[in-house]
C-alpha cells in the first residue's frame, strides 16, 4: 500500500522531465541576460564618464558642431559636439530604408504570391549568401564602384550621406526581405482565399488584404533593417568620408557616430576625454537602438492580426 | 527512438560547448605546462600600432623558431590601445607609433622607450594634379585650408580635397609635428589607414593626403618638399623631416624573455634584412635622433 | 483602368523591382567572383599567408574561419535554443518577457568595434583568455544570439498548437512535446537561422580583431592534441579569420600582391558560403525527414 501511496504523491517522470527542462531554458535565459546587463553596464559606465568626469554638458554634446576631443575651444571647454554625427546618423539610415522598403517589399511578394517556387529555389539563397559578404568588402565597392560613380554624376570627392545610403541599401536588403518574407508568410492563407473568393484580383489581394493585414509586421521589418544600418561600422565608414561635418547636401563628406568610433576608438589612450567621448557616441548608439526596439514592440503589440 | 538519441546528443553536445568555454583559460594553462615540460614557456604579448604590426609579427614567428620557450603573441589595436595596456600592465609590450609622452592620459616616466624602425612619410596627390613639388609654406596652407586650388601652387585648376588622418593617429601627429608648426589642420576627410588613403588619393581629382614610403605606388604622385625627394636617405640625415620612430613601450625596465626579443628586435638581423623589406628605415642607419618634442639633434 | 489591367501593371512593377534586386545581387557577386576566381588556385589554398612578399595564401585563415564559426555556434546555438524555448513555450506574455526580448535586440544592433573592445576588455585582459579563438567565439555569441533567439523562436512558434496539445494528449511531458515534437517540426526554421547567422560570423571583422586577433600563427595540422600551443585544434591560440585577412590586407597591407589577395579571399569566402548553404540546406531537408517520418 505505501509503495503505491509513495509512487502516486512522487513526482512522475514526466513532471521531472519537465523541471529539467525548465531549468536548462531558464538557465540559458539567465546567461543571455546576464551578458546583456554586463555589456549594457560596460557600455553606460564608460559613456556617462564624459559627463561625470571630465565635465562635459550633454547639451552641449548633442548640439555641438565641433569635434575635437584633444584640444580645447577658446572658452576652455573641450570640443565634443556631436550633432553632425547624429544628424548623417539619422539620415543614411532613414534614406537607406526609404530606398531599400520597396524593394524588399517587392522582393517579399514575389517569393511568398507570386513565384514562391522560383523564390525559395533560386532568390533565398542569393539573398542569405548577401549577409555574409564582410562588411569591408562592401566597404570596398562602395569605394571603388560608388563613389566614384557618384563624383562622376556630382562632382566634389563623391563620399558623402549618398555613398553611404546605397551602401546601406544593398547591406539592409537582406535583412528587410528575409523578414518581410515572414511577414507575409504570417497572414493566415484563408485572408487570400477569402479575398481571392470575393473575386479579387492578386493585386487587389495583395494591397487591400496581404500588406494591411502584414503591416505591423513589415514596419518590424523595416526598423529592424534601420537598427542594422544604424550600427553598421566599416563598410561605411569608407564610403562617408569622415569629416565631422554638418552635411549641406547628400555628396558632401560627414560622418556617422559608428565611422567615428571605428576610426579613433584604437588611437586614443583609455580613461581620458577622447576615449570616453567615443564611447558616449557608442551610448547614443545603444540608447537608439533601444529605441527602435521600444518602437518595434509598440507597433507589434498594436497590430497582431487577431484570429 | 531515433529522433529523440538525436536531439539529446545536440543538446550533449552544445552542453559540452558551454562547458568548454567555461573552462578554456584552465586548459590553456595546462597546454603551457604540458608542452613545456624542460623549460618554463614566457607568454609575451605585444599589442597596438597596426602599422608596426606586420614587422613584429614576422620577427615574432622568426625569433620563436630558434627560443621555444617563448611564446610571442603580436596584435594590433592602435597605438593607443598599445600604450593604456602596457600602462595597465595587461599587455608586456605596447607597440605606438608616437612617443608616450605626446599622448596624454600616459605616464611616459612609467614606461621605457625601446625603438625598433624609423618610418618616413610624404605627402601624396592624385597624379593628375600636375604638382611634383611643394614648398613647406604651401603645405601648411594646403592642410589649413588657405590655399584651396592647385593652380595656387602651379597645378591644374582643380580644387584642392585634403584626406587628413584619423585624430590621434601617430601617422597624423608626426605630419603635423613637422609640417603644420602647432596650426590646426581644416576639418577634412579623415581615413585611418594607409591603404584607403592609397585608394582613395589614387581615384580622387585633386586629392592630396600623406602616406608612409611603403605605400607609395604609381597610382599615388610623391611630392618632394622644397625640392628635397622623399628617400630613406633623405630621412637618415634628417634633410626629409616628416619621419617618426616606431616604438616598442615595456612597463618598466623588461623581463629576462621580453628583453630577449626586444635585442632580437634591434639585432642586425631584424633590422639589416626584414624592416627593409616591409618598408621602414633601420634605427641603426640613423645619423640623427628625434625626441618626444620634436627637436632634432645629431 | 480595369483591376485586370491595375493588376498585370502591378505585377510588372513587383517584377522589375525584383529584377533589379537580382541585378544587383549578380553584380555584387559576380563583381567578387570574378575578380577573385583567377587568384585562387590550390596553391593560394594551402599555404600560409606572407607579411610582406607576393605570393601567400590564405590556408590558416580559412580554417581559423571555419573553427571560429564551429566554436561559436557551440557557444550560442545552445544558449539560443534554451532561450528560445523559454520565450517560447514557458514565458508568459508580460512586461518582463517584453524587456527579455528588448534586451536580447538591442545586442543585434550593437557596432561590433563596441563589442568587440568590451570582449577584448572583459575576456582577453580581464579573465586572461587572452587573443584567442575562443574570445572571438564569445564576442560573436553576442550577434549571434538575437538573430538565432529570434529566427528559432519564430520557428517554435510556426508549430501549430495542436502538435502541442497532442502533445500532452498522449501524457507527454511539456519538455518531451517540445523536445520530439515541437523541435522537428521547426527544425528547417531553425536551420535558416543558423545559416544566417554563420554569414555573420564569416563576415565579421571589427570585433575580432580585439578578440581574436589579426595575427595568424604557423599551425601544425598534424598536432590532433587540442591543448597544444601549435595545434590547429586549440581553441586558446590567436587566430585570423578570412574576413579580418581582408581587411588587413586591404588596410595596412604592404604586400605587392594585396589586391589580388584580397580579392582572391573575397571570391574564397563567398563560395565557402554558398556550400554552406546549401549544404546546410541539403542536411536540414534530409533531418527534417528523418525526424517527422515523412518519406
Amino acid at each position: 500500500m505505501d509503495e503505491i501511496q509513495k509512487k502516486l504523491n512522487a513526482p512522475s517522470k514526466a513532471s521531472r522531465e519537465d523541471v529539467i527542462g525548465r531549468i536548462i531554458s531558464y538557465t540559458c535565459i539567465a546567461v543571455i541576460i546576464a551578458l546583456v546587463v554586463s555589456i549594457l553596464y560596460f557600455i553606460t559606465s564608460r559613456g556617462i564618464a564624459t559627463f561625470t568626469t571630465n565635465h562635459v554638458s550633454l547639451w552641449q554634446f548633442l548640439t555641438g558642431k565641433q569635434w575635437n576631443p584633444g584640444t580645447l575651444s577658446a572658452n576652455g571647454q573641450p570640443q565634443v559636439g556631436a550633432l553632425p554625427m547624429i544628424v548623417t546618423s539619422f539620415s543614411v539610415t532613414i534614406l537607406a530604408a526609404l530606398v531599400a522598403t520597396p524593394f524588399a517589399i517587392a522582393v517579399a511578394l514575389f517569393m511568398t504570391d507570386i513565384a514562391p517556387k522560383t523564390g525559395a529555389k533560386f532568390l533565398q539563397p542569393v539573398i542569405e549568401l548577401l549577409v555574409g559578404i564582410p562588411s569591408v568588402v562592401y566597404g570596398f565597392i562602395g569605394l571603388t564602384v560608388v563613389v566614384p560613380f557618384i563624383r562622376h554624376l556630382f562632382g566634389g570627392t563623391g563620399s558623402g550621406i549618398l555613398a553611404g545610403t546605397i551602401v546601406l541599401f544593398v547591406m539592409v536588403l537582406p535583412t528587410i526581405s528575409s523578414l518581410a518574407v515572414d511577414a507575409l508568410r504570417a497572414v493566415p492563407t484563408y485572408f487570400r482565399s477569402a479575398s481571392l473568393a470575393l473575386g479579387a484580383t492578386r493585386f487587389q489581394t495583395i494591397y487591400k488584404v496581404l500588406l494591411r493585414a502584414a503591416m505591423p509586421r513589415l514596419l518590424t521589418a523595416v526598423i529592424f533593417g534601420m537598427a542594422r544600418a544604424f550600427g553598421e561600422a566599416l563598410a561605411v565608414q569608407m564610403v562617408i568620408g569622415n569629416a565631422v561635418l554638418m552635411p549641406h547636401n547628400l555628396v558632401t563628406p560627414t560622418s556617422t557616430l559608428t565611422s567615428q568610433l571605428t576610426t579613433n576608438i584604437g588611437n586614443t589612450i583609455m580613461g581620458t576625454l577622447p576615449n570616453n567621448a567615443l564611447w558616449s557616441l557608442a551610448l547614443i548608439l545603444l540608447l537608439m537602438s533601444l529605441v527602435f526596439n521600444l518602437l518595434i514592440r509598440y507597433i507589434g503589440k498594436r497590430g497582431e492580426i487577431k484570429s | 527512438m531515433h529522433k529523440k538519441t538525436l536531439i539529446s546528443t545536440v543538446v550533449a553536445f552544445s552542453l559540452a560547448g558551454l562547458l568548454l568555454g567555461g573552462c578554456g583559460s584552465k586548459s590553456s594553462q595546462k597546454s603551457a605546462s604540458d608542452s613545456t615540460k624542460a623549460a618554463k614557456v614566457t607568454k609575451i604579448t605585444a599589442v597596438g600600432s597596426t602599422a608596426l604590426q606586420p614587422l613584429v609579427e614576422q620577427a615574432a614567428q622568426d625569433y620563436q623558431a630558434s627560443n621555444k620557450n617563448v611564446n610571442l603573441t603580436v596584435q594590433g589595436g592602435g597605438s593607443g590601445t598599445g600604450l593604456s595596456q602596457v600602462q595597465q600592465g595587461a599587455v608586456q609590450v605596447g607597440n605606438s607609433d608616437i612617443f608616450a609622452e605626446q599622448s596624454s592620459g600616459i605616464k611616459a616616466d612609467k614606461l621605457v622607450d625601446h625603438k625598433v624602425a624609423v618610418v618616413g612619410m610624404t605627402p601624396v596627390v592624385n597624379p593628375e594634379t600636375g604638382v611634383t613639388n611643394l614648398s613647406m609654406a604651401q603645405l601648411r596652407d594646403i592642410f589649413t585650408g588657405k590655399i584651396t586650388n592647385w593652380n595656387q601652387v602651379g597645378g591644374k585648376n582643380q580644387k584642392i580635397s585634403v584626406i587628413n588622418r584619423a585624430q590621434g593617429s601617430g601617422t597624423r601627429a608626426t605630419f603635423e609635428g613637422a609640417v603644420l608648426e602647432g596650426k590646426k589642420a581644416i576639418t577634412s576627410q579623415e581615413q585611418d589607414s594607409n591603404g584607403t588613403v592609397q585608394k582613395l588619393v589614387a581615384t580622387t581629382p585633386g586629392a592630396i593626403s600623406y602616406l608612409a614610403f611603403s605605400y607609395v605606388n604609381d597610382k599615388v604622385k610623391a611630392v618632394s618638399i622644397d625640392h628635397v625627394k622623399p628617400t630613406d636617405a633623405n630621412v637618415t640625415t634628417n634633410k626629409w623631416t616628416i619621419w617618426s620612430y616606431e616604438h616598442m613601450y615595456t612597463k618598466g625596465q623588461p623581463n629576462k624573455a621580453t628583453a630577449g626579443f626586444l635585442k632580437y628586435m634591434n639585432s642586425s638581423k631584424v633590422q639589416g634584412s626584414l624592416v627593409k623589406k616591409l618598408g621602414y628605415i633601420s634605427i641603426h642607419d640613423m645619423k640623427v635622433t628625434k625626441n618626444a618634442k620634436n627637436v632634432v639633434t645629431k | 483602368m480595369t483591376p485586370n489591367q491595375t493588376d498585370r501593371i502591378a505585377t510588372q512593377l513587383i517584377n522589375f523591382l525584383v529584377l533589379i534586386v537580382v541585378l544587383i545581387l549578380l553584380f555584387l557577386l559576380g563583381d567578387i567572383i570574378f575578380s577573385g576566381f583567377p587568384h585562387v588556385s590550390w596553391h593560394f589554398l594551402t599555404s600560409p599567408s606572407s607579411s610582406f612578399s607576393a605570393g601567400g595564401g590564405i590556408r590558416d585563415q580559412l580554417f581559423n574561419s571555419l573553427y571560429l564559426l564551429v566554436l561559436t555556434l557551440l557557444i550560442s546555438f545552445p544558449l539560443a535554443l534554451g532561450s528560445a524555448i523559454y520565450l517560447s513555450e514557458y514565458a508568459g506574455n508580460n512586461w518582463r518577457t517584453g524587456l527579455i526580448r528588448t534586451a536580447i535586440e538591442v545586442l543585434s544592433s550593437l557596432p561590433s568595434v563596441v563589442v568587440g573592445l568590451f570582449g577584448y576588455l572583459l575576456f582577453v585582459i580581464s579573465f586572461h583568455i587572452g587573443f584567442s579563438i575562443l574570445s572571438g567565439a564569445i564576442a560573436l555569441t553576442f550577434f549571434n544570439l538575437p538573430l538565432l533567439v529570434r529566427s528559432i523562436e519564430g520557428s517554435l512558434h510556426a508549430v501549430p498548437d495542436s502538435q502541442r496539445e497532442a502533445g500532452i494528449a498522449l501524457g507527454l511531458s511539456n519538455w518531451r512535446t517540445i523536445r520530439g515534437i515541437i523541435l522537428p517540426a521547426a527544425l528547417p526554421g531553425i536551420l535558416t537561422g543558423i545559416i544566417l547567422s554563420a554569414g555573420r560570423v564569416f563576415g565579421e571583422a571589427a570585433a575580432l580583431i580585439y578578440t581574436a586577433g589579426q595575427s595568424a600563427p604557423i599551425l601544425n595540422y598534424a598536432d590532433w592534441n587540442p591543448t597544444d600551443g601549435s595545434s590547429f585544434l586549440n581553441p586558446m591560440r590567436p587566430a585570423e579569420t578570412l574576413a579580418v585577412h581582408i581587411w588587413k590586407v586591404n588596410t595596412e597591407g604592404v604586400t605587392p600582391d594585396a589586391v589580388s589577395v584580397s580579392a582572391g579571399a573575397s571570391a574564397v569566402l563567398i563560395i565557402v558560403i554558398l556550400i554552406f548553404n546549401f549544404g546546410a540546406r541539403a542536411i536540414g531537408n534530409h533531418l527534417y525527414k528523418k525526424m517527422t517520418g515523412g518519406k
